[in-house]
């Protein structure tokens, strides 16, 4: 079971509890149905890296979730972090949450059974995160840290004893619907669960249990406090539901009953103070907006990135490149994090996607997050399809199948023709790449209006994948681990300047065409990859993405636990700078030991897609070929201190 | 052998602890809720990590005071041994069992990594597998693990080879850059006078098989294991 969901707005204006309550809502979304929580994903986006307002805003963030989910006990074990001038007054957070739970045994949020009582159970209600969901859905001007009094505060300790206690009131059987109570609170989920069940509530909230006096009626309905929910249970069953809630030291409080008006009525000091239809509340009416073509879209993606000088030397280019806190090592962030916590974890933060064992079976699930707005703002709908091949390829890098997608939709204003224009083509970028590779989309969540005094961001659609490995044991990471492997590259030569990191460092430009994107290709050179990884024949596996061939090439060399240099050979057709840090998708480094390169030959005869050997590891440089000369030719330690340090230095 | 692996509001290590003795080290295992005090039956209990209480007040403050831990001193004078990790650590210096403080890392964030700790006490229930000056490979996850402790207590701890665990470098140098917290002499992992409680601030259980990345913490483990079997149950009992 899995879920992506944002917090932008409110980790803008206060970071820390901001991203905080991020990752506490959608742990909730995951355990209201059941699953225990086993990892959770964070995709971060912020604006100039060497804005001191970043480096507050990152260091908020990353402490934010960093608290959160280490006092609760999930692992954080992947995720992104990129830089665009974009997001300086709309970063992004966006959270992912991955659980487990027998197929059998899945909650939903329904509100059943005429007489059936109603609990509120965790958290006290405060008057914290009142119209939060308003604020989230607003587009900020300079007086946007005047709402801080909107964003929720988090206690992660009672999130804990609610997962738990839900867990077990669950397990016991006496419960028959449940609901996080989320964005407008009370208001929400006692509308939403009669809704979907077709029944109605009665609730008293004389009897909702609160940490301020004085709250009005219309507070207690709309306050966001964090660590609660709304429970349906069996009726006579409710000693049962308060004893487990006792033992937890969390209030379980019967506010109210299912009925069969399909209304809610909401009733305070011996009055009705509300009486509405439910369908009404929740409901969502249907908007029929226009759209348009940005201006000026067509000259961008016209503008030839080919017509600038190349670079005299494109070794310095690439430690340039890697140096790019995009593109640069994350671990400042991650080492944050509790990466471990239920020792499941087989592949830590760092690689191409993160693995994680399932205990009782032989099989592992891979997840990998991605999303890159330069892309999709060039070319909405095939940045978007992009984005999806990508967060697959890089759980079919780790060995996994891809079984399913959840996608976080980062946008501006769609009330603005052109970004609701951006919005419908990515959704259909989405859903050709879902269709082609064959996986479904469970679940996701929609942000709009992110934008500050009229500047949207780029348009981000963020996608997660969750795959799965039928044998735990045959996983590949993206690192070279010894000398003398032979290297394979997969996948078509067709690459693109257009929107690339490379462009962006060196010109400040997001311009150009986007390289190609062929699907069926795709799914072949993925079926490929996940083949060879699972018959056990490639050392190492890495997605070429930001930065080219050049910089994944780096990567394999030294983001493991050894440094393994590498001498390969491109045959592409093209200047040198396009040939090695052109971005396009489809394809994937393999290294292969010696004597099973026979093997993978064969394999790759089958795989009906285009590949080639291109070098071989050793050494302690990279050197990259190419048109007869050495184009590349770099010490593994200049490479090293340039990946190491890049986005460090911006925030430590 | 018995072990029983505690859980507070808000342990998280506890399932981890259960799964290793159970799972790895194929040993009967039991969960003690907080409440408990009636601790008959087991040989040696377990404090895992997590955030106890929250760590409301001070980190292990409140649990600290709890039932079980109270009725912790009974158990380990009538000869059971109490392993402490991490939060466990913590809560074992908070109730006095151990000497000392743990107190915010020195970097002021939170640390996962890797660390290296180079074995200087073999004589214990927990190391008596491990040869000194073993260096041994586990994980750390926490935000205040600095330990501190006055120069008599440090004199003291010294003088009765308290001191099992320090942080060191792959190769057993105990340098600066090798600790990860600001621990007063890179102290990693204490025990008591009678070298039947160890608190360390690594996570043996998360190092205790090859598909986690290295079994060294299962040595901990399989150490108190042994001593029993040798002793014939650590004799006093």
């Amino acid at each position: 079971m899995f879920k992506i969901e944002s917090h932008n707005h409110p980790s803008f204006i206060e970071p820390f509890q901001g991203a905080a309550t991020g990752v506490g809502g959608i742990l909730r979304d995951i355990f209201t149905m059941g699953a225990r929580p086993i990892a959770l994903l964070d995709s971060l986006r912020f604006g100039d890296p060497s804005d001191p307002k970043t480096r507050h805003l990152i260091q908020g963030v990353v402490s934010g979730i960093s608290w959160y989910g280490n006092c609760f006990g999930c692992p954080t074990v992947g995720g992104e972090i990129a830089f665009a001038p974009e997001y300086q007054g709309n970063p992004l957070v966006n959270v992912m949450c991955v659980g487990l739970v027998r197929a059998d045994r899945i909650f939903r949020a329904r509100a059943e059974g005429l007489g059936n009582p109603v609990f509120y159970v965790g958290n006290k209600t405060g008057r914290d995160g009142i119209h939060g969901a308003t604020m989230a859905s607003a587009t900020f001007d300079e007086h946007a840290e005047e709402r801080r009094p909107t964003v929720q505060v988090g206690d992660p300790f009672t999130e804990k004893l609610l997962l738990e206690a839900c867990l077990e009131a669950m397990a016991s059987g006496a419960v028959i619907g449940i609901q996080d109570m989320g964005a407008a609170g009370l208001a929400c989920c006692t509308s939403e669960m009669p809704a979907r069940s077709g029944t109605g509530l009665d609730v008293e909230l004389d009897r909702v249990p609160r940490r301020e006096g004085g709250m009005t009626p219309y507070e207690l309905l709309l306050s966001e406090s964090q660590e609660r929910m709304l429970l349906v249970a069996e009726r006579g069953r409710e000693d049962e539901v308060r004893r487990i809630f006792e033992k937890w030291e969390l209030d379980a409080v019967a506010i109210g009953h299912v009925t069969d008006d399909r209304h809610l009525t909401v009733r305070a000091g011996g009055e009705i103070v509300a009486r509405v239809p439910v369908d009404a509340l929740a409901d969502g009416p249907r908007y029929e907006k226009p759209t348009a073509e940005p201006a000026g879209l067509a000259e961008r993606r016209a503008w030839n990135p080919l017509a600038r000088p190349e670079p005299g030397d494109c070794g310095e280019a690439l430690v340039t490149l890697l140096a790019s806190p995009t593109i640069a090592s994350k671990r400042w962030a991650f080492r944050q994090y509790d990466q471990q916590v239920g020792i499941n974890t087989l592949v830590l933060p760092g690689s191409d996607a993160a693995v994680l064992r399932v205990k009782g079976t032989r099989r592992a699930l891979a997840v990998s997050t991605d999303g890159n707005g330069r892309q999709v703002s060039l070319d909405p709908r095939r940045g978007a399809a992009m984005a999806v091949a990508e967060a697959a390829r890089n759980v079919s890098c780790a060995g996994g199948r891809p079984l399913g997608v959840t996608d976080c939709m980062n946008f501006g204003s769609p009330e603005r023709p052109e970004i609701l224009w951006q919005f419908a083509e990515a959704i259909e970028g989405i859903a050709d790449a879902c269709r082609a590779l064959d996986i479904p989309v469970v679940g996701g969540n929609v942000s709009f209006y992110n934008e500050t005094s009229g500047q949207a961001i780029l348009p981000t659609p963020v996608i997660g994948v969750v795959g799965v490995l039928d044998d735990a044991e045959r996983l590949a990471t993206q690192w070279f681990r010894a000398a003398g492997h032979r290297v394979a590259l997969l996948g078509p030569d067709d690459v693109s300047l257009g929107g690339s990191e490379y462009v962006w460092i060196r010109e400040r430009q997001v311009a150009g065409a986007l390289a190609p994107l062929d699907l069926e290709v795709e799914r072949r050179v993925q079926a490929a990859v996940q083949a060879a990884i699972g018959s056990d024949l490639v050392t190492a596996a890495h997605d070429c993405a930001e930065g080219g061939i050049a910089v994944a090439l780096a990567e394999s060399c030294v983001t493991g636990p050894a440094r393994v240099g590498c001498d390969v050979t491109l045959e592409a057709a093209g200047r040198a700078d396009h040939v090695l840090f052109g971005e396009g998708p489809s394809r994937v480094l393999l290294a292969v030991e010696p004597t099973r390169t026979r093997a993978f030959e064969a394999l790759m005869a089958e795989a009906a897609i285009p590949w080639r050997w291109i070098g071989t590891t050793g050494g302690d440089r990279l050197v990259i070929r190419g048109g007869g000369r050495v184009l590349v030719d770099v010490d593994l330690n200049r490479i090293e201190h340039a990946w190491r340090g890049g986005f460090e230095r911006h925030v430590a | 052998m018995k072990f029983g692996v505690v859980v507070f509001p808000g342990t998280w290590s506890d399932c981890d602890f259960h799964y290793v003795v159970s799972e790895v080290l194929h040993q009967p295992v039991k969960y003690v809720w907080h409440r408990e005090r009636d601790l008959s039956g087991l040989d040696c209990v377990i404090l895992p990590g997590g955030f106890s209480y929250g760590d409301y007040l001070r980190a292990g403050a409140v649990a600290g005071r709890s039932p079980v831990v109270e009725a912790l001193g009974d158990f380990v004078a009538n000869g059971g041994v109490a392993l402490g990790s991490c939060n466990g650590f913590q809560i074992l210096c908070e109730s006095g069992l151990l000497p000392g403080a743990l107190m915010r890392n020195e970097c002021l964030q939170y640390r996962c990594e890797t660390t290296h700790l180079v074995t200087e006490n073999v004589e214990t229930p927990f190391t008596r597998l491990l040869r000194p000056g073993q260096v041994l490979t586990m994980p750390i996850s926490h935000g205040e693990g600095k330990y501190q402790a006055d120069a008599e207590t440090l004199a003291r701890l010294k003088k009765h080879h308290q001191i099992v665990f320090r942080y060191a470098t792959a190769d057993g140098q105990v340098t600066r850059a090798a600790n990860p917290n600001g621990s007063i002499e890179n102290i990693a992992g204490i025990v008591n006078e009678e070298g039947t409680v160890l608190g360390l601030m690594p996570h043996p259980e998360r190092a205790s098989e090859t598909a986690m990345g290295g079994t060294d913490g299962l040595l901990i483990l399989q150490s108190v294991l042994g001593s029993l079997v040798e002793d014939g149950g650590f004799l006093k009992r």
